[in-house]
This record gives C-alpha cells, structure tokens and sequence, in this order.
C-alpha cells in the first residue's frame, strides 16, 4: 500500500487530538487527546523513515515515546493532586484566576 | 513512489549489509569536555535526587542549596572556560555527532541561563519571609506537595517541619534542559530539551505554600497547554523530518536551499512537497512562539505567572524565555533563512500584535504578578522585532537584550516577594499603594526595576531596546520600530502608573508589611539592580560581547 495513506491517516488522528483537546472538559480526557496527538506524530515519523529508508525516524518514534511515558508522569501527578484539593477534574471549574 | 520502489530500499540496504560483514559499527564521538557545562548540570541534579532519598531529613536543605549553587557556579565557570578557549569564536563547531552546536550564542544564552538560575537559586533557598511555623523556618514551597491543602496531613506535615527540598534538583534539571535547549542542532535533540525543562517546570508550578489552589490551578493550565504546545512542535519536526529526510539542522538547511548534493529518490519526492515544508515550519514555530508567550500562543501567561510560586515564576520568566529565544534564532537563522521571506508577514505580524497587545491589556492589570506577566508578553514582542532583522546585528543585539531583562526580571519576581500581608504575598496592586512612605529602599529598588522594564535611558532597558530597535530599523524593519516605540510609550504608563501608586498616594491602615530578607534574596536583587544600572550606564563592553558571540555555526 502506498505510505501516503499513514500520512493521511496519522493528520487525521492528530487533528482528533486536537479538536479533542479544545473541546473536552476533563482535564485527564484532555490529557489522553494530547498522547493521542503524540502517537499520530509517531506514526508519521515511522511512515516517513519508511518512505526515506532512513532509520531516525524509527528513533525518534522511541525518543517521543519515552517522552509521553515522563509526560504522563508529570501531568498524572498534577491532575490528580488538583483532583483530590477540588473533587472535580473539570479544567472549566479551575478558574480562580480568571480576570 | 510505488510500492515496490519503497520495499527495495530496505531490501537491498539489508543487502549490502550481508555482503559487508567486515564494516564494523562505528561507536560515537562525544566531545564530553565542550558538554560539561551541561554534564555538570545534570549530573549534580541526579545526585541531587540520590541526596533526597539517603540524607537525613533535617541536612537535606543545606545540602541542596549547596549542591544547587556548587552545579550553576561550576557550570559558568565551565562556559567561561569554553570562550576564552575560543570555541564561541574561532573553535566554533558542532558537537556529539551533530547533535549540540558549541558556538558563540549557544555559550552567551548559556552563560546568561546560568547566572540568572543562580540569582534565582537564592530566592528558592529564602526562609526568613513566612513567619515560623512550629519552630521551624520555612520557604515558599509547600510542606509537603502530595498533601490536600488543609487537610490534617498537611497539617501533621507543616508541625513536622518537613520543606519540599526536591525543588532544587528539580530546578537543575530544567536548567539542564535550557542549557541544551539553544544549543541543539537536531530537531530531535531540540524536542528532548524542550520536554526536560518544561516538564519540571510544571511540577515546581504547583508546590506553593500559601495559595495552593491557584498554585495547582496554574500547573494544570500550563502543563496541558504545554503538552498541546509540544505536541504541535513534535508534529511540525515530523513533517520537516519527511520533507529532508534528515533531523539535522544543517541537511535540512541545504534541502531548503536546494544546494544539496545527493538526492535519492525517495528524497527528491518529497522536496517538491512544499506543504511538508510550510506546515512543518509553521507547527515547530507553534512549538517555540508558546514558549516565548508571544500573543496568539499566550493564554497560559498571565495565570502560570500569577499562580506559580514567586520564586518560581522569577525563574521561568526570565530563563525559560533567554532559552526559547536562543532556540527560535538558531531555527530561524541556521535551519529555514531559505524560508525567511515565505515567514516574513507571518512574524510581523506576530511581533505587532504581541507587543502592542501585551501593553494594552496590562493596563487593566490589578495584580502585580499578572502586570509583570503582560509586561513580559510585550517584551516577547520587542525581542521578536530583533529576531526579525535577520541580520548579524539583529542576533547580538536578542542576545544582549535577553541578557538585560532576565536579571531585571529575576529582581522584580523578588521585591514581590518581600511585601506581604497575612495571607502570603499581597499582589493586589491596591495594597501597594503608599508602599513608598512605608518602605521607600523597596520602593526605590522595585522603581528601578520598573523603569528599566520601560526603557528608560540610563537602565539596562533602554540600551536593550535600543539595540533592538536599531537591528530591526538597520535590517528593513522601520514598521515594526514605530508600532515598537508606539508599545513601550503604552506599557511606560502602566509602569509609571505603579511607581506614582507607590510614592504619592496615601498608604491604608491595613497595608502589606515588608518582610526583612535574608542575605540570599538581598544578593538577588542587588544583583538585579547592579546588572540594570551597569547594562544602562556602561552597556559598550556587553555589546561588544555579544555581537563577538553573534555568529551561528552551521
């Protein structure tokens, strides 16, 4: 099959994360579209290694996931912590500062 | 291309492999003497994490301060080292196999990275602003961060006496992933450092002692913005990497410039592929413009700064942007100068509606913290009109700017520290009001601070504005200079305005008090007020410096 499709494919899966991202109100549902953004940048970078028969692409591809294993580290850990300050992980409650 | 034509890459690369047992794997050359600045750095972080789990309990604050500032002294006196050996000069090259450029702004932005970590170090390590609390003294940084604010384990933990100590190494990991950050010449290389100083940033972000809901409140925002952000950046280095077929910043220099030699075929396919190129572009700009705060991408600015603890946000105001900016000038100058006309309006554009946007909303500003962080909004902007000059001028004069207004900023973060009432800081800028009868050294130095952040002459301020300015007139962009000093006469009232608030209005009954400081933070903002009134009186050596650092290696 033609390696153009991933490419399609995975634009599409980042534009889902993306719209996922804007429009969900759970910070932790928010957090998953943002690993989904992340997973369709892999998944053009192994498509692209393909094309070019290169290997840096493959490598980035663990590169970005150890990236998201630490990402999700970090922001598992402040979302949970807000949640258990407001028993609520809605990122619209989250507005004290607003102006 | 078809199908088969992409399979027999691989095939035959498998091939010839076979046929060439005898090629041995070749190990890599790193050149660990011109990393040690940052290997120090990390380095004494990781040990930093080993001192949390094995020294005792009541030790591991000195240890840490000590270890913190030990890493950032050594780290400097290592970039000192490297210049004067020539390698931000005539030694420039690249290093660790093309991934970390060793040249003249990578050690100027590191050097500046450094000592405003280390004057933001001694605002970390204050314990004489809160009062005690059960005969221990304490610093900004919650008592223990896992704990529900007001629960009775956050009480048992404040009686204890217990200091979340971890701050420190966490702040020498973040300083790590700046100090790569400007230097990196791989986009890959630029992701990693990008995620190493971001992700301790969020965390520091949310361990405020007072305030503890806004301080997570502020962590959540940035942390998920952050992510969107460099989620875009990781998809805009995806699309480079299939335009170029190559994370290197100088391959893909010379596939934007068409003045590549071999192309295969894969290669040539794509090169054609301009939208890989624009978008690519476009999306890693994304990444590093948010970084900056300038004003589209600018939304978790004024929260993150109110929100995150003082110290804190002096840090990540003042370092996190001389690294972003480092970054965005070695992209802009190294990787894509083919594209610098495609991205021209694009960045005008971004650079007006920054620094005139930053300006005008401050005014409404009633905290402190949100002021200074629209004022740093249209700073952003102002350094994005030297970014934009392109020319050799416009990179010294970024560089001398961003040198300039980190320490300013360091400083200021620290006065807000020092005027406090019952509840922690007071921000509200009603309580500031008479702050000058009351206290008038505080006043005087956070005026200071205050007018250079305005550009007036004879601070540090003006001689950066002016730099820039001049770069950006010098280099074609006369446009930008007069919506540039349109900006810094609107963000000058907002400024003054703070300042005749603070001298001539009448201080209230139940006014802030100004809280005594230790050694520590008076060495932060003497530092900050030498560095401004040095920088604006005598400003000919830094420039000097930084126009010798001026020179991007490829």
């Amino acid at each position: 099959m033609n390696p153009v499709n991933y490419l399609y494919l995975a634009a599409l899966l980042f534009t889902i994360g993306a719209a996922g991202v804007l429009i969900r109100r759970n910070a932790i549902v928010v957090f998953m579209c943002v690993e989904l953004m992340l997973n369709a940048c892999n998944l053009a970078f192994v498509t692209f290694s393909r094309m070019h028969g290169n290997l840096d692409g493959q490598i980035i591809a663990f590169f970005t996931m150890v990236v998201a294993a630490a990402e999700v580290v970090v922001g598992l850990a402040i979302i949970v912590s807000l949640f258990r300050s407001r028993h609520s992980a809605s990122v619209d409650d989250a507005s004290l500062m607003k102006l | 291309m078809s199908a088969t034509a992409v399979h027999s890459l691989w095939t035959m690369a498998g091939g010839v492999t076979s046929a060439a047992p005898d090629e041995k794997f070749k190990a890599p050359v790193i050149e660990y003497t011109q990393l040690t600045p940052v290997l120090i750095v990390i380095g004494v972080a990781v040990l930093g994490v080993l001192v949390e789990a094995f020294v005792p309990r009541r030790a591991r604050y000195y240890t840490q301060v000590f270890l913190a500032v030990a890493a950032l002294v050594a780290a400097f006196a290592a970039v000192i080292g490297l210049a004067a050996a020539g390698y931000g000069t005539t030694k420039a090259h690249i290093a660790a196999m093309g991934a970390i450029a060793v040249d003249g702004p990578a050690l100027f932005l590191q050097g500046t990275i450094l000592l405003t970590s280390l004057v933001a170090v001694f605002t970390f390590a204050e314990r004489r602003l809160d009062p005690e609390s059960h005969g221990s003294r304490v610093d900004s940084f919650a008592a223990q961060a896992a704990s529900v604010p007001g629960s009775d384990s956050e009480k048992a933990a404040v009686k204890a006496g217990f200091t979340t100590t971890e701050v420190f190494p966490l702040l020498l990991f973040a300083v790590a992933g700046m100090l790569v950050f400007p230097a990196a010449n791989d986009l890959l290389t630029l992701f990693v450092a990008l995620e190493v100083f971001s992700l301790p940033l969020y965390l520091l972000c949310a361990v405020a002692r007072r305030k503890r809901l806004m301080s997570q409140e502020a962590a959540v925002k940035y942390f998920l913005l952050g992510a969107f952000s460099s989620a875009f950046l990781l998809f805009g280095i995806a699309l480079l990497y299939g335009y170029a077929g190559s994370v290197s910043y100088a391959q893909i220099a010379t596939v934007v410039d068409g003045s590549i030699q071999q192309i295969d075929p894969a290669l040539a396919d794509t090169m054609g592929n301009d939208v890989l190129l624009l978008i690519g572009g476009a999306m890693i700009l994304t990444g590093l413009l948010f970084k900056v705060g300038a004003v589209p991408f600018h939304m978790w600015t004024p929260d993150v700064y109110q929100g995150a603890p003082t110290p804190v946000t002096g840090f990540m105001a003042a370092a996190t942007k001389v690294a972003a900016f480092g970054a965005l000038l070695r992209l802009l100058y190294v990787v894509l100068p083919g594209l610098t006309w495609d991205l021209r309006p694009v960045m005008w554009g971004i650079a007006i509606v920054t620094m005139v946007g930053g300006a005008i909303v401050a005014i409404t500003q009633t905290d402190i913290k949100r002021l200074l962080a629209y004022s740093s909004i249209a700073h952003a902007g102002f350094i994005l009109a030297g970014v934009i000059a392109a020319t050799p001028q416009g990179i010294s004069s970024v560089l001398f700017y961003l040198a300039t207004y980190s320490f300013v900023t360091v400083g200021a973060f620290a006065v807000v520290t020092l005027v406090r009432d019952a509840g922690g800081e007071a921000t509200h800028l009603s309580k500031w009001a008479g702050l000058g009868r009351r206290s008038p050294l505080v006043a005087a130095v956070f005026a200071v601070f205050l007018l250079a952040f305005a550009g007036i002459p004879l601070t540090s301020g003006f001689s950066g504005k002016f730099a820039v300015f001049k770069a950006a007139a010098e280099g074609g962009a006369s446009g930008l200079v007069v919506v540039g000093v349109i900006s810094s006469a609107i963000a000058a009232f907002f400024y003054i305005r703070v300042i005749v608030l603070m001298f001539f209005s009448e201080p209230k009954a139940d006014g802030p008090t100004v809280a005594v400081p230790s050694p520590l933070t008076m060495t932060t903002i003497a530092v900050g007020v030498a560095v401004t009134l040095v920088l604006g009186l005598a400003p000919q050596y830094f420039l000097d410096l930084a126009s010798q650092a001026g020179v991007f290696v490829r």
